[in-house]
């Protein structure tokens, strides 16, 4: 597939596996990621078990391949607004209890918002995760805290992550594999133990 | 009907006035005294020129002529929308849009009292078309424009929270549905007004000119009601309208947000 200057690019990431993503600011990674949920124009193929993206309807293909973006974004006044079911365990394990949920969103701080807006979209059981710094604006417990819940999703749904992270100690700990996106493509690096 | 003409004197005096507000704006150094005097201007000029434009067509009763004048004012009242707005659609969008949904709605309204209400012989008689679909359809630009910066703007400012909905498996609809309704309400919002301060607060001009020309106040008010219901339904379809089929033209078929479609804001 091949997004503006991104590509062309030939890649998959295999069901239960975690890929994580580099690349200097600048480098197309959150294009590649929007490219991916089909929220740029893009040309190429796409396709999760073999069904092509434009085969089926956007709504139905960004619920299964959910974007997560760097920055959240809210539109009602209310956290608990805007969600339709919460689990109460995953709450805790972000380190939330359930007050949360009637709190204001502008009350919050954006760790807090960004930790919120990962459980909004783990809600919808997306099949494919695109993170994009999931965990840049969190401190060290909320980060341990953000991963565990993540591999924990990844090994019981058996979904797929391509996780755009700029911490080395980060990418050893997550990803089976590690790619660098530069010059519109990507560079595998050598395999992690 | 008994009129009281006007002579050269009567407007000279009034003319007089505005000289001397713009005097006062230059001691005051308001920087409108130019802008004032040339807005003057065309005001006596354009009015002068559609007075002869009437004339001649009050002598020359024809559809032709009455269709053609008819689309002069619908073609300016596009580009009046168009100019309007600070983020509108780039490409052919940008002026179709509003002048499509005027036309649909003002003409259709104006067709409606012309052959359903007035019933004048023969149904396009100009001294009744012309000022009822310039009426209508000044009203209409109104809303229009109003909506569809209203919904450019508001799609631009909220793309994040547009964006956020869609990535969760929001249908478009769903995810501009709270700017959409915001853009419909602020096109509506002047109507409303305006109906409900009428009388009360502003005598509509249409209803006092037709008083000062000598018509019973009675028949006048009809009238004015009358003008007003068909400005409120053109103008609230005409924006309805156009809000729907922009906020359709923000997205494509992939239902992705496409601000690229908009042009820069000037």
């Amino acid at each position: 597939m091949q997004v503006r200057q991104v590509g062309p690019l030939d890649f998959s990431v295999a069901a239960g596996e975690c890929v994580c993503l580099s690349g200097a600011s600048g480098a197309g990674k959150s294009l590649l990621l929007r490219a991916l949920a089909d929220m740029e124009p893009h040309l190429g193929r796409v396709s999760l078990d073999g069904v092509a993206c434009d085969g089926i309807a956007p709504t139905q293909w960004r619920r299964n391949v959910a974007l997560l973006t760097a920055e959240s974004a809210w539109w009602h006044d209310r956290v608990g607004e805007h969600f339709s079911e919460m689990d109460e365990s995953l709450l805790a394990e972000l380190g939330f209890d359930k007050q949360v949920m009637s709190a204001e969103v502008y009350g919050l701080s954006t760790g807090e918002r960004q930790r919120l807006a990962l459980l909004r979209l783990l809600a919808g059981r997306p099949r494919v995760l695109l993170l994009d710094e999931p965990t840049a604006s969190l401190d060290p417990q909320n980060t341990e805290r953000v991963e565990r819940l993540l591999t924990r999703y990844r090994e019981e749904r058996d979904a797929g992550v391509l996780w755009v992270s700029h911490d080395p100690l980060q990418v050893r700990r997550v990803a089976h594999r590690h790619w660098r996106l530069a010059d519109g493509r990507l560079h595998e690096d050598k395999p992690l133990t | 009907m008994n009129i009281i003409r006007l002579d050269a004197w009567d407007l000279s005096l009034a003319a007089m006035l505005v000289l001397i507000l713009a005097g006062l704006s230059f001691r005051l150094q308001l920087a409108v005294s130019r802008q004032l005097l040339v807005a003057a201007l065309r005001t006596a000029v354009q009015l002068t020129l559609i007075g002869l434009v009437l004339k001649f067509l009050f002598a020359n009763v024809h559809l032709a002529w009455m269709l053609a004048m008819a689309t002069i004012m619908l073609l300016v009242a596009g580009r009046e929308v168009m100019v309007r707005q600070q983020r509108r659609f780039s490409g052919s969008w940008g002026y179709g849009l509003g002048t499509i949904s005027m036309f649909v709605s003002s003409f259709a309204v104006t067709l409606l009292a012309l052959l359903v209400m007035v019933k004048a012989e023969p149904w396009y008689t100009p001294q009744y078309a012309i000022p009822l679909l310039g009426m209508v359809l000044g009203n209409a630009m109104n809303g229009v424009a109003l909506g569809l910066d209203r919904l450019t703007q508001g799609a631009w400012q909220q793309r994040r929270a547009i964006e956020a909905q869609l990535l969760l498996g929001f249908a478009w609809t769903d995810a501009v549905a709270a700017t959409r309704m915001e853009a419909m309400r602020a096109g509506m919002m002047p109507i409303i007004n305006a109906m409900t301060a009428a009388g009360v607060v502003s005598l509509p001009g249409m209803m006092t000119g037709q008083v000062l020309a000598g018509a019973p106040p009675v028949e006048a008010v009809k009238y004015q009601i009358l003008i007003m219901f068909l400005i409120t339904a053109c103008t609230g379809f005409g924006t309805l309208m156009a809000v729907w089929l922009g906020s359709r033209h923000l997205f494509d078929e992939r239902q992705r947000l496409r601000l690229d479609r908009l042009q820069e804001k000037r």
